[in-house]
């Protein structure tokens, strides 16, 4: 990008204003990322930076606000911090019932869209596949219908997926539904909602990782005596493990931030991160959000290494070039 | 060959060549498809259904033919009664059906039900199925003595409208028709709530694509341009907004822009604004395409910069040398190549901003609310119908653009990270 030695001092003038945009556009980007991390330790109630914290006056920060996920919910907060005390937080504060339970709900939802995803992308990305682009469509479509409509038609068909008591659907299934019976007001309702808006991603990355695998390495295989099982074990999988893992990543982080759905079919016991979050910026306002969002922050950061490492490797074992 | 067409290629065992390709061709598109079929199943029985269920839902409302059987059963031998002067036989049939309501307890049921077409029906029923176990014939006069309400033509429309489980109607009002004493028409000027909303919607999601747009284009081009080592490094920029939580997002953006906000503080302690008169960022439409800009940059910036990243610098070169200035080597030459990416992000980024919910939730407040906060709107009022009908119009809407992106760009080009 470095200037051609014949660039008219109009064009030197205009290729430093570009350069100029483009640091603002980038700190556009970022900057709103990086503030919530300070802000998080300020000592007083407020969402901007105090005197004290520009002076870097140490009594400006504290951690009161990572305590504060803490204590909310713990029945006795004020208690010596013993192991009983730390016993009851695990058990009972609020923020991390949720944090437990998006976990929960992310895992199952990640390994329901990735199997399912992975599994169909195989044969999505077979040339003979028929009504390839009809099916792509449709299942690329969760990611594209707004989360409304979803969330609105699920409320309503969750409602009525119900068992009946005493059933022998009810035997098989009902620990997983609600009191009632139903897919409403269950966590398998929001592992169902969240897989389905996951599965787009896995399909995404997923075929997209089989582009640019070579079909004849299957034909070798078989060749060699290899069965459709060892095939898929030894020779695909290897080589399509890193999508899978980055589709699955995606499919998480999509379940991880995911409220709309929650908002509409969850009950009181499907408390998430992103619901706690979400209930906390519309009513009481406090930096305890932003000290969620700095450990959210932590972990996107820690996914965004993993998935860029994957991707490096993905391409240099398809033999692309190294970027 | 010069025979070839006597002799027919046989496969080793004798079949004819071609016929054994087809089965084999056959068999491996089975195959494909059998792969596919788990996941096809699961989205059919989990998204498709669902949705499905929800269209079905903005036809349909049983809360006026659940309570008023009698009516109904009236209505349905009368299709051509005159709505002006219901006769009689009609009025009594309301009356034995208010009665009935006040007893089942189903008079707001009933009422709500009217009320999406007729407006203040629900105060109407209640007040009716009080008195009418005491009402004496003629029940017109009694019913019209009561509330010169039940007398109206439009009430009487309403109700035969209502008396049929399936209606188009909540299609009608959520496009601001309204039903009158000769039917339904298109509401005034000052009625039109929810098409004035989708205009808007679709107003604010164009200009968040293009500020989207006029940003992400020179940081693309710098990305694309620069040397790997150096773009890789740049990119992280661009990656970790798009892996951060939305929600973690929007609360940045509320911290930085509220009136007691990062950048108000520092743009009075510079001096540039009195403390009075600190701006009002958040909580209005600014607050929303402010944010929404910033969520849904990343996905202009990517479909741009894989498109960048492919266009021969040489092109440009060629112009330059040929006697073009800087400006028509960027109009004639570059720019055109860019298209695709800039359709592919524009498309993208215009159909994620028209459904969005959260973001205009959380900073949009009451200015700032876009049709999807309307369609959450209803659905806690239980205005289930009408929160349906709604959705599907913007389904509609969306599929449109979905399909329109399909043609353009091709659904399978679409790259994350």
């Amino acid at each position: 990008m470095a200037l051609p030695t014949y660039a008219s001092p109009l064009e030197k003038t205009w290729h430093y204003t570009y350069l100029v945009i483009c640091a603002l556009v980038f700190l556009f980007l970022i900057a709103p990322i990086l503030i919530v991390i300070p802000l998080s330790f300020n000592a007083e109630p407020y969402f901007t930076f105090t005197e004290k914290m520009l002076t870097f006056d140490p009594e400006g920060y504290s951690l009161r606000w990572y305590d504060a996920l803490l204590t909310l919910g713990h029945p006795n907060e004020n208690a010596a911090r013993d192991a009983a005390w730390w016993a009851t937080a695990w058990e009972r504060s609020t923020w991390i019932q949720a944090a437990k339970n998006s976990f929960w709900v992310g895992l199952w939802a990640t390994i329901l869209a990735t199997t399912l995803g992975t599994i169909a992308a195989l044969g999505l990305s077979r040339p003979e596949m028929p009504f390839r682009r009809l099916i792509m469509a449709l299942l690329i479509s969760p990611m594209i219908v707004p989360i409304i409509i979803i969330a609105v038609g699920m409320s309503f068909f969750y409602a009525k997926a119900c068992v009946a008591p005493d059933s022998a659907m009810a035997a098989i299934f009902g620990v997983f539904l609600s009191n009632k019976g139903c897919l409403a007001n269950s966590h398998l309702g929001i592992i169902i909602a969240h897989a389905v808006l996951g599965i787009p991603f896995v399909i995404i990355t997923v075929t997209a990782t089989l582009s640019g695998f070579d079909q004849s390495l299957i034909r070798a295989a078989h060749s060699l005596g290899a069965n459709p099982r060892t095939t898929f074990f030894k020779v695909i999988m290897p080589l399509i493990l890193p999508g899978v893992i980055s589709g699955a990543l995606f499919a998480f982080v999509t379940s991880f931030d995911e409220v709309v759905a929650v908002l509409f079919i969850a009950g009181p016991d499907q408390q998430t991160i992103p619901r706690q979050m979400f209930n906390g910026i519309r009513e009481a306002i406090s930096p305890a959000i932003l000290a969620v969002a700095t450990i959210l922050v932590t972990f996107s950061v820690l996914l965004l290494a993993t998935v860029e490492l994957l991707r490096r490797r993905s391409e240099r074992l398809r033999g692309m070039t190294p970027r | 060959m010069a025979d070839a067409s006597s002799t027919v290629l046989t496969t080793a065992d004798g079949r004819p060549l071609k016929a054994a390709l087809a089965t084999a061709l056959v068999r491996a598109k089975r195959r494909a498809f059998l792969l596919v079929l788990p996941l096809l199943l699961f989205v059919l029985l989990t998204f498709l259904v669902p949705i499905g269920y929800m269209l079905k839902r903005s036809f349909e409302h049983d809360g006026f033919t659940a309570s008023a059987p009698a009516l109904v059963e009236w209505f349905a031998a009368h299709p051509d009664f005159d709505p002006a002067n219901p006769p009689e036989e009609a009025f009594a049939a309301l009356t034995q059906d208010l009665a009935r309501m006040q007893v089942e307890k189903t008079t707001g049921i009933a009422g709500t039900r009217i009320n999406y077409s007729v407006p203040g029906t629900i105060s109407l029923f209640k007040k009716g199925a009080r008195e009418a176990k005491d009402m004496t014939p003629p029940y017109r006069e009694a019913l019209v003595a009561l509330d010169a309400a039940w007398g109206t033509p439009v009430l009487w429309r309403g109700m035969q409208s209502a008396a049929s489980t399936y209606t188009p109607e909540f299609y009608y009002v959520a496009s601001d028709m309204k039903l009158t004493d000769s039917g339904w028409q298109r509401g005034g000027d000052k009625e039109r709530i929810y098409l004035y909303l989708f205009g808007k919607t679709f107003l604010v999601s164009g200009i968040i694509t293009v500020l989207c747009l006029l940003l992400a284009f020179p940081v693309s081009h710098l990305l694309a341009t620069l040397p790997m080592r150096k773009s890789s490094l740049l990119m992280i920029l661009v990656l970790l907004p798009f892996w951060t939580s939305l929600l973690v997002r929007t609360t940045t953006w509320i911290a930085l822009l509220q009136e007691q906000g990062v950048v108000n503080d520092l743009l009075v302690n510079l001096g540039l604004l009195s403390d009075n008169g600190r701006l009002r960022m958040m909580y209005n439409m600014t607050g929303t395409i402010v944010a929404m800009t910033h969520v849904l940059l990343p996905f202009m910036i990517l479909p741009l910069y894989s498109v960048m990243r492919v266009i021969p610098p040489s092109y440009a070169r060629a112009a330059r040398s040929l006697g073009a200035t800087s400006w028509t080597t960027f109009r004639r030459v570059y720019l055109p190549q860019t298209l695709p990416g800039i359709a592919a992000g524009s498309l993208l980024v215009f159909i994620l901003a028209v459904g969005y919910y959260i973001t205009p939730a959380l900073v949009g407040g009451a200015d700032g609310q876009l049709i999807s906060n309307l369609i959450s709107f209803h659905m806690s009022k239980s205005n289930w119908s009408l929160a349906a009908a709604i959705a599907a119009m913007l389904l509609a809407a969306i599929l449109l653009l979905y399909w329109l992106y399909d043609r353009l760009i091709g659904i399978d080009r679409l790259k994350l990270g």
